[in-house]
């Protein structure tokens, strides 16, 4: 709501991010990560894809520092991500949300409070202890969870839910922290065709309705090429492909992936 | 005639394959159970136990047994007993309480998956000191230092609780998942909301299965504190014994039987309620 008053290039700056020469080597000499670069304007849906193991799921959690880059900056309302730690690190981490391949819900907390989990970089610690969360907060969550299709499922247990459904969860969880910038990492991977196709409509339109750049790892070439304004290939560790999807040739994939057999 | 001759291909067959073994000997174990064996007869031997002496034995607790019935119902030993009983119930309760309210802290100080490494080692450290001694040695510790009565025994029962529930939450917190807590830690939440929200929904329900199950063994060991001067039951029986008042020993042993099972019942609901 404070975003939508100011003026729209202060909303820019606050929402894009540029990666620079950001390196990642969780044992000395075998880079993960190797001098990626990127520069991501204010809004719309892009795509990494590329095999496993090249680093995309590493590049998107070096992000919000849920790994430790080795090298590099990571520029984001202002402020280079790596520099930070504690309070200041928490306090931006809030406008970052995160949706996860496995859900990561807390499995014997009810749904609403899972979504109110997005709320925990706001509210002082008591607030959480006694689940004295702020009206307006509670409000919202219930928005979300009717915007997610899980209006009725509110105090169930997360444990009870559908993988689907645990993922419509998540997707709340992190639009509830109002965020700037949304990072998912490989959300569809654990899902059959047809949900993978529902949550990723859910993600492109929530992410397009708020105007928040979303960056979306995924094995799914297809489903890539349907939902990204943007695509990025990644192989070995490096950025190999950046462009609009109509760009992404076979070539491109064959650069990507490697192997050709799979193409036909 | 084809049969026969099938017979002697599978014999051929079967000479010329390696030799195949289900369940080969395991001649470690079989040793080890030999020297086991050995030992418990050699034991034995020097310790003076044989048959004779079985019989005496069983001859002197007739006599003892004999003696206890029927147990003493008379109004100053019930009054007696009542007394005891009250004060080994507080203890046992106020021991409990005090123990789960510490040990969660502790326990989370050693969970080596959330705490540095150097507060979960002297974490670690304490709870082995708390569960080294057996909490009949810890009480007789604390009568000697803070003297006989209920405090010695609540201490040392808090002890007791401590190295128990503390040591659990420590390994129920290592083997939770820490999907969750990446998710909490992402949004930006302080440390003790990511244990607000994150570790405890996944440790509690566990945790009130270990703390009815250490009232239930605090309700046990409060008699036997009592019996080294911490107070309570312990105290009385102790007396009956030194008094040779066997019927009394029988009312009081009743009491406690009956107490430790109806805690037993009580713990049991409380693990299914929260499970």
């Amino acid at each position: 709501m404070a975003t939508a008053t100011q003026a729209p290039d202060a909303r820019k700056r606050e929402r894009s991010l540029i990666i620079n020469k950001l390196c990642k080597e969780y044992r000395a000499g075998q880079p993960v990560l190797r001098d990626v670069s990127l520069e991501i304007e204010s809004r719309g849906l892009i795509a990494i894809i590329g095999p496993s193991g090249t680093g995309k799921s590493t590049l998107i959690r070096c992000i919000n520092r849920l790994v430790e880059p080795t090298s590099g900056e990571i520029l984001f309302r202002g402020r280079d991500m790596v520099a930070l730690s504690g309070p200041e690190l928490r306090t931006i981490r809030r406008h970052i949300g995160m949706i996860f391949q496995e859900y990561n819900l807390v499995e014997r907390l009810s749904v609403i409070e899972n979504v109110l989990c997005g709320r925990l970089g706001y509210v002082p610690v008591w607030r959480a202890w006694l689940r004295k969360f702020r009206a307006a907060d509670i409000e919202h969550a219930f928005q979300l969870l009717d915007a997610v299709g899980l209006g009725d499922f509110a105090n169930q247990r997360a444990d009870q839910l559908s993988g689907g459904q645990r993922q419509r969860v998540g997707i709340a969880r992190a639009l509830m922290q109002e965020p700037d910038l949304v990072l998912a990492d490989e959300p569809t991977s654990s899902l059959d065709p047809k949900t993978s196709v529902e949550i990723m409509e859910l993600i492109a339109s929530r992410a397009a309705e708020r105007k928040i750049p979303t960056i979306v790892n995924m094995h799914n070439v297809d489903l890539a090429r349907r939902f990204a304004d943007r695509i990025i290939g990644m192989s070995k560790g490096a950025i190999v492909f950046d462009g609009p999807p109509l760009a992404l040739k076979d070539s491109h994939l064959l650069e990507i992936y490697g192997g050709e057999g799979w193409l036909e | 005639m084809s049969a026969p001759h099938d017979d002697t291909n599978l014999g051929i067959a079967a000479l010329a394959a390696p030799q195949r073994v289900a369940f080969p000997p395991n001649w470690p174990a079989r040793i080890g159970l030999l020297v086991l064996a050995l030992y418990v007869a050699y034991a034995s031997t020097i310790l003076d136990i044989t048959w004779a002496r079985f019989i005496i034995g069983l001859d002197h607790g007739a006599k003892f047994l004999s003696r206890m019935f029927p147990p003493d119902f008379s109004a100053d030993k019930l009054s007696l007993l009542y007394v005891g009983m009250t004060e080994s119930l507080q203890i046992a309760i106020i021991a409990t309480v005090v123990g789960v309210l510490l040990s969660l802290p502790l326990g989370l100080a050693a969970a080596r998956n959330l705490a540095p490494p150097p507060l979960a080692w002297s974490a670690r450290a304490l709870i082995a000191l708390f569960r080294s001694l057996h909490p009949v040695i810890v009480a007789i510790l604390f009568v000697k230092s803070v003297g006989f009565g209920a405090l010695a025994g609540i201490l040392a029962l808090i002890v007791a609780s401590l190295g128990f529930l503390s040591k659990l939450v420590a390994e129920s917190v290592e083997e939770m998942s820490m999907k969750p807590l990446e998710a909490v830690r992402a949004a930006g939440a302080p440390f003790l909301s990511v244990v607000t929200m994150g570790v405890l929904p996944q440790v509690i329900p566990r945790f009130i299965g270990f703390a009815a199950y250490q009232l239930d063994s605090n309700l046990r060991n409060s008699a036997l504190v009592g019996i080294v001067g911490g107070g309570g039951i312990g105290a009385t029986l102790l007396t009956a014994f030194q008094r040779f008042d066997y019927d009394f020993v029988l009312t009081i042993v009743l009491a406690i039987i009956a107490i430790v099972m109806v805690g037993e019942i009580v713990s049991g609901w409380m693990r299914r309620m929260f499970q």
